[in-house]
């Protein structure tokens, strides 16, 4: 080895070579090292603030000892519901109609693909303001209706798009098969292509859903807060992270803890639905089933 | 094949006219069908655009009043009803450029380490954890920044920051004022730890295209993984991982929760990037609610619609350079 004959410059492109590999180590270890502090931090908190009231007992008033978030968590449950029924079917047809359905208009396929991106990564307290000026504004009152629609608009995209891709990958012979036979289209499309696609459309409700659990800017202005049991859909209504948000921002130490409570509980649930959203993504996909 | 041509050809067989009917008839189901999912898909067209246009519509008696100055002005008095945007915009810039600071450079080595540094074995988790720090809700980077992240800084970092950087002559300005943990520095920091996932994973799929005949050539003419990386791969991906980049400054503009909690809603101007400061995000979800009188309410809007075209345009650009990329997957 020592005999062998380096070209000119070998030391130093074997330094520079090794300087970038262990800088791209580092910046792993950077982005892993928040990751871990900070779920560290949300586990260790939160357990710690989780008792059985926090599931039993509404919010408190300000500066009382006590109290749960059991109506912020039946308000998101609610609200996250209305979102995704609103959101899935109408993201389910419109992906639908982008990959089966628009043959014949692809400048307006590609300009709604184009827009939907867009609205995948769009801020989402812009989203919630608008959503303020056409339902909220109008009927003159917060509600969880608005609410509902404001994460209906942040599903959509996400629906649409996992559909979208979700459809492309059906063998095209499923289609033909069927249609020789005579089936119509729309029983092509929700008897044959739904089925092959189900797990990867599921994938992208649940994915969603995930997304939808722990955002808090859109509600802030359509479904506001409620320190109480709504009265019903057409009345403010409390959710987990816009209690956190209102309760962290606060001087209590009480409302601190059921802050943090509430942050775990969240953080929780989408971490276990976006990881297992992928993971049974992984197990059903199309090509590997084919 | 389209259904009419389907049905034609039934037609044309068939005498029985209950099956000419039952064409007709599926023939009509097809139809609704057809158009529904039109409508479905015009829908989300028609959301951007109602988005766009409300905002424009709610701003309007903000632009109107204060004209061009809103943008360069930087009062905002609610007593007074007089209201600028210029420290919002400033704010959101900033926090914005700390962030892909910090962000680009890491996000691309991260991409490296998982495309040519790491095992095999490791790249699959490594990927999927780096990619759980963007399933994190943005309100509990909020929570963790104020409670954990802003002591942290304000107790070991910004001492450190002061005595070393402050004195220096141009910038030392930036890095003056007191260790407060929250303000610009921090927001930014938050930010920029926000869209590494997403600046990242894009890095590596589209490193990942890189056809391995181009990167073998070049390691059989006697180059170093980062001679292959910065000769071959990082110009046949240019376009796609700028891309990236843009995707991760649309999220970092438009990024409300994390921003609100650690910026410090200040609506004072600030060189220091130590002190508190105010992010168009963070105005609207902070003062929203209270905004007591018409023309406050409407700046508020008009500062959502500047965010929106902003991060439309970003998020655009962003897009049309990832388009080539799809191809290139496709092909």
């Amino acid at each position: 080895m020592s005999a062998r004959v380096r070209p000119p410059g070998y030391r130093r492109r074997r330094g520079v070579d090794l300087l970038a590999k262990t800088l791209g180590v580092l910046a792993t270890v950077f982005g892993l090292f928040w990751l871990v502090w900070i779920l560290y931090v949300t586990f260790r908190t939160g357990i710690g603030a989780l008792a059985w009231r926090t599931f039993t007992e509404a919010t408190p008033p300000p500066g009382m000892e006590g109290g749960g978030l059991a109506n912020a968590l039946f308000g998101s449950l609610v609200m996250s519901a209305l979102g995704i029924a609103i959101g899935a079917p109408i993201g389910i047809a419109a992906g639908t109609y982008l990959s089966e359905f628009a043959e014949r208009r692809p400048v307006w396929r590609e300009t709604i693909r184009f827009v939907n991106d867009i609205l995948l990564s769009a801020p989402s307290i812009v989203l919630g303001l608008f959503v303020y000026t056409i339902a909220v504004r109008p009927t003159g009152h917060f509600s969880g209706w608005a609410g509902g629609i404001a994460l209906a608009l942040i599903v959509l995209p996400v629906v649409v798009r996992t559909t979208d891709e979700t459809l492309r990958l059906v063998p095209g012979m499923m289609r033909e098969a069927a249609l020789s036979l005579g089936v119509p289209r729309w029983k092509v499309t929700t008897q044959i292509l739904y089925r092959a696609a189900a797990p990867g459309i599921l994938t992208g409700v649940l994915l969603g859903l995930a997304r939808i659990s722990g955002e808090t800017a859109p509600l802030l202005f359509t479904a506001l807060n409620n320190q109480y049991w709504a009265s019903g859909l057409n009345s403010p209504t409390a959710s987990v992270p816009v209690v956190i948000f209102q309760f962290a921002m606060s001087p209590y130490d009480s409302w601190h803890s059921l802050a943090w409570a509430g942050a775990f509980i969240v953080t929780l649930f989408v971490l276990v639905l976006s990881v297992g959203a992928r993971a049974y993504l992984l197990r059903n996909r199309i090509d590997s089933a084919a | 094949m389209t259904a009419s041509a389907l049905a034609g050809t039934h037609s044309q067989n068939s005498e029985d006219p209950r099956v000419s009917a039952r064409i007709a008839s599926e023939t009509r189901q097809d139809w609704v069908f057809r158009w529904l999912l039109f409508g479905a898909a015009t829908l989300v067209l028609v959301c951007l655009g109602a988005a766009a246009i409300s905002m424009l519509v709610g701003g309007r008696l903000a632009f109107q009043t204060f004209g061009w100055a809103f943008l360069v002005s930087d009062d905002w008095d609610a007593v007074e009803k007089h209201f600028g945007a210029f420290v919002p915009i400033y704010g959101t810039l900033v926090s914005s450029a700390i962030a892909m600071l910090i962000a680009v450079p890491v996000s691309f080595g991260i991409a490296l380490f998982l495309t040519e540094i790491a095992p095999t074995w490791m790249r699959g988790p490594v990927g999927a954890a780096i990619e759980l720090l963007a399933g994190i809700p943005s309100i509990i980077y909020g929570m963790w920044g104020l409670f954990s992240f802003a002591p942290f800084m304000a107790a070991h970092v910004l001492p450190w920051v002061r005595t070393h950087l402050a004195g220096i002559p141009g910038i030392g300005a930036l890095f003056q004022g007191p260790p407060l943990g929250i303000g610009m520095l921090t927001a930014g920091i938050v930010l920029g730890i926000m869209v590494i996932p997403f600046i990242s994973s894009v890095m590596r799929d589209v490193f990942r295209t890189v056809p391995a005949s181009l990167k073998e050539s070049s390691y059989a003419l006697g180059s170093t993984t980062w001679e292959v990386v910065w000769n071959v791969v990082l110009p046949y991906t240019r376009s796609a991982v700028l891309g990236g980049i843009f995707l991760g400054l649309g999220r970092a503009l438009g990024e409300t929760m994390a921003v609100t909690f650690v910026l410090g809603n200040a609506h004072q101007l600030n060189v220091s990037l130590l002190m508190p400061g105010n992010s168009i995000a963070a105005a609207i979800a902070n003062e929203f609610t209270e905004a007591d009188s018409e023309i406050y309410l409407s700046s508020l809007i008009a500062l959502a619609f500047l965010l929106f075209v902003v991060t439309f345009i970003v998020l655009a650009i962003a897009r049309l350079m990832l388009r080539g990329l799809e191809r290139k997957e496709g092909r």
